[in-house]
């Protein structure tokens, strides 16, 4: 080890605790959220302080997953997740191949696309033309107006532009045409993007709160976020989640840890993913912020 | 000057010939163009005919009598944004929060990116970014409900408050609107300060190892070696950065701050974004809102295009 000066090593230290204290920050809510959804009725009315509890309790969890609307919109969320995905690679590949060989009104055609990260007609004429399309109070509008991200579909295109010209012009001598082309040869060649950018799509449905609360009215139609908001930041437990099952349980969990478990049951998928992300994301940012 | 009818009759040739060219070329791409079909009605159906539907601001919009039936008003609710001081103040409380974004929320991951290249072992950095990421795949509503969770009346931060610290009342974190501006900036800070270092980290993992070795050899320390050599490395992403978050001063992030506001904090807490929503959806002003959300698309639109323009001066790609 080379010489290092006091200064040095103080740094070094304190560098490192701070870091470290960030990181509790970052995790603190979840190990505390956690906990507390655990606790028995007694034991949360009696402590200030409840860091761990000292008897585990289900109640809050039975509470959620008993919960008609609950359970409802959890599974909304899936199929729009599940469906959306899968909208969005078939979308998203298909017009980044296309654009990215060499046919005629290509760069106008990008350029439309670039335009739409610009400037874009804004909340009311996207919300009337949703309303149109019959859209409104379905699921489907939480996909299809989503169904491209302009963004995703230019980094596709800049993928599928790097693939070796070589491989596709020895398909077409053996008599291939674009569409095997494409089925057969660039998609299984791109597999690790479309699996980074389906973990990207997919989270983005999870999480998108949005379009919920400006295209569905009709609450039997909410994903599992704008109920989440109606149990948590409007604290409305009982209408988010249904009246009659409180009458259900004997003695209902305090509302407090119906909204920790609820948050938390909301994060768990993003948790199971999250490993799988980290392998993508730092590439796909970069190439992001390098080429546009 | 005359013309041989022969050179005429070749230019109409090779008119001709180019034309077929052209239908053989495109007949030739057709899968190709069939590809894109599905793309490129979603671009039109949910991009450009929204453009088009931004003639509404113009007029005074009923659902009923549809684009077409409307009365048409020019710019009467361009003047009306002007004169109204609800607005006035709605585009002063976007710039407002914009402005602490800048200075709060901006630097945090150049100087967490920092701390991290200054860390030694590289396990450790590693289990840090790892961490410090995470929080940017949580979606608004999971992050403000933690905060509303602790913050509360009756959450963990007022019971230390009251019973660590003796404080007497409850501090209303979430009601008194003095604390709504410092908890939005708090909040992008918590979400995304880790995932901001990420653009950082990737600039300093290409400054050459060399650099910090020969400016041990001449006796530099590790303050003079951040200044002249880590520092250096990142400025152009910086100034860029920089300037591409003023080119976006008029978005506040709607999902954020619709989930903060409440009848407390409104009247600082509106934004361009949510006053949209408010009139247009709340309110079915549809025409009055498009006009609003017009005024700043193409604010926006020149803003991004100069930030861009800016950037390029700057000597380095563009993002557009």
């Amino acid at each position: 080890m080379k010489y290092r000066s006091i200064a040095d090593r103080i740094f070094d230290w304190v560098n490192s605790i701070a870091l470290a204290l960030l990181a509790i920050i970052m995790l603190f809510p979840f190990f505390y959220l956690f906990s507390v959804s655990f606790t028995t009725l007694d034991e949360f009315l009696r402590s200030e302080f409840l860091l761990w509890p000292k008897k585990w309790a289900t109640d809050a969890y039975e509470y959620i997953f008993h919960s008609k609307s609950f359970i409802r919109s959890l599974w909304i969320t899936i199929y729009i997740t599940v469906i959306g995905t899968a909208i969005n690679l078939a979308f998203t590949t298909t017009m980044a191949y296309g654009l990215s060989r060499k046919i005629i009104g290509q760069r106008p055609i990008v350029f439309l696309v670039l335009f739409t990260m610009l400037f874009s007609g804004g909340m009311i004429p996207s919300y009337l033309i949703v309303k149109e399309t019959g859209l409104l109070d379905t699921v489907w509008a939480l996909i299809l107006p989503a169904a491209i991200g302009p963004f995703n579909l230019i980094i596709f295109r800049q993928f599928f532009m790097d693939i070796p010209h070589e491989i596709q012009e020895s398909a077409i001598m053996d008599g291939a045409n674009d569409l095997s082309i494409f089925y057969k040869i660039i998609l299984p060649l791109s597999k690790p993007v479309l699996a980074a950018f389906s973990l990207f799509y997919a989270v983005g449905h999870w999480n998108n709160y949005f379009s919920g609360i400006l295209y569905l009215n009709d609450a039997t139609k909410w994903p599992i976020q704008v109920i989440l908001r109606q149990i948590v930041v409007q604290s409305d437990a009982v209408n988010a989640l249904g009246a009659a099952n409180m009458a259900m349980l004997e003695n209902p969990p305090p509302p407090e840890t119906i909204q920790m478990a609820a948050i938390l049951v909301a994060t768990v998928p993003i948790l199971i993913v999250y490993p799988f992300l980290q392998k993508h994301f730092a590439k796909g940012v970069m190439i992001g912020s390098i080429k546009g | 000057m005359s013309v041989s009818t022969g050179e005429l009759h070749s230019n109409g040739q090779l008119r001709a010939d180019k034309r077929k060219k052209i239908y053989a070329k495109l007949w030739r791409d057709r899968y190709l163009y069939l590809l894109i079909l599905p793309g490129v009605l979603f671009f039109l159906v949910y991009r450009y005919i929204p453009m088009l539907g931004i003639v509404i601001a113009f007029q005074n919009f009923s659902p009923f009598l549809g684009f077409r039936g409307s009365e048409w008003v020019g710019l009467q609710h361009f003047r009306t944004i002007f004169a109204d001081p609800e607005v006035v103040r709605v585009i002063w409380n976007t710039l407002y929060l914009s402005f602490l974004q800048i200075v709060f929320a901006f630097p945090a991951p150049i100087i967490l990116a920092l701390l991290l290249n200054e860390l030694r072992s590289e396990l450790y950095k590693r289990l840090i970014q790892t961490i410090v990421y995470m929080p940017h795949f949580l979606s608004w509503v999971i992050v403000v409900g933690i905060f509303v969770i602790f913050l509360r009346g009756d959450g963990l931060v007022n019971n230390f408050l009251q019973t660590v610290l003796g404080m007497e009342q409850s501090v209303g974190f979430l009601t008194n609107p003095d604390y709504f501006r410092p908890l939005i900036v708090l909040q992008v800070i918590w979400k995304e300060v880790g995932w901001g270092t990420i653009i950082f980290l990737a600039a300093l993992a290409g400054v050459n190892p060399e650099l910090y070795e020969a400016a041990t050899v001449d006796g530099a320390n590790r303050w003079r070696k951040m200044w002249h050599i880590t520092l250096p490395a990142i400025r152009t992403v910086i100034v860029i950065l920089f300037i591409l978050r003023l080119g976006s001063v008029l978005d506040s992030g709607f999902e954020q701050i619709f989930l903060m506001l409440n009848s407390f904090n409104r009247e600082i807490g509106e934004v361009l974004d949510t006053y949209v929503y408010y009139k247009g959806i709340q309110q079915t002003d549809y025409s009055f809102a498009t006009a609003v959300g017009l005024f700043k698309s193409i604010v926006g639109l020149v803003l991004i295009v100069g930030a861009n323009y800016l950037a390029k001066r700057f000597g380095q790609e563009g993002v557009y």
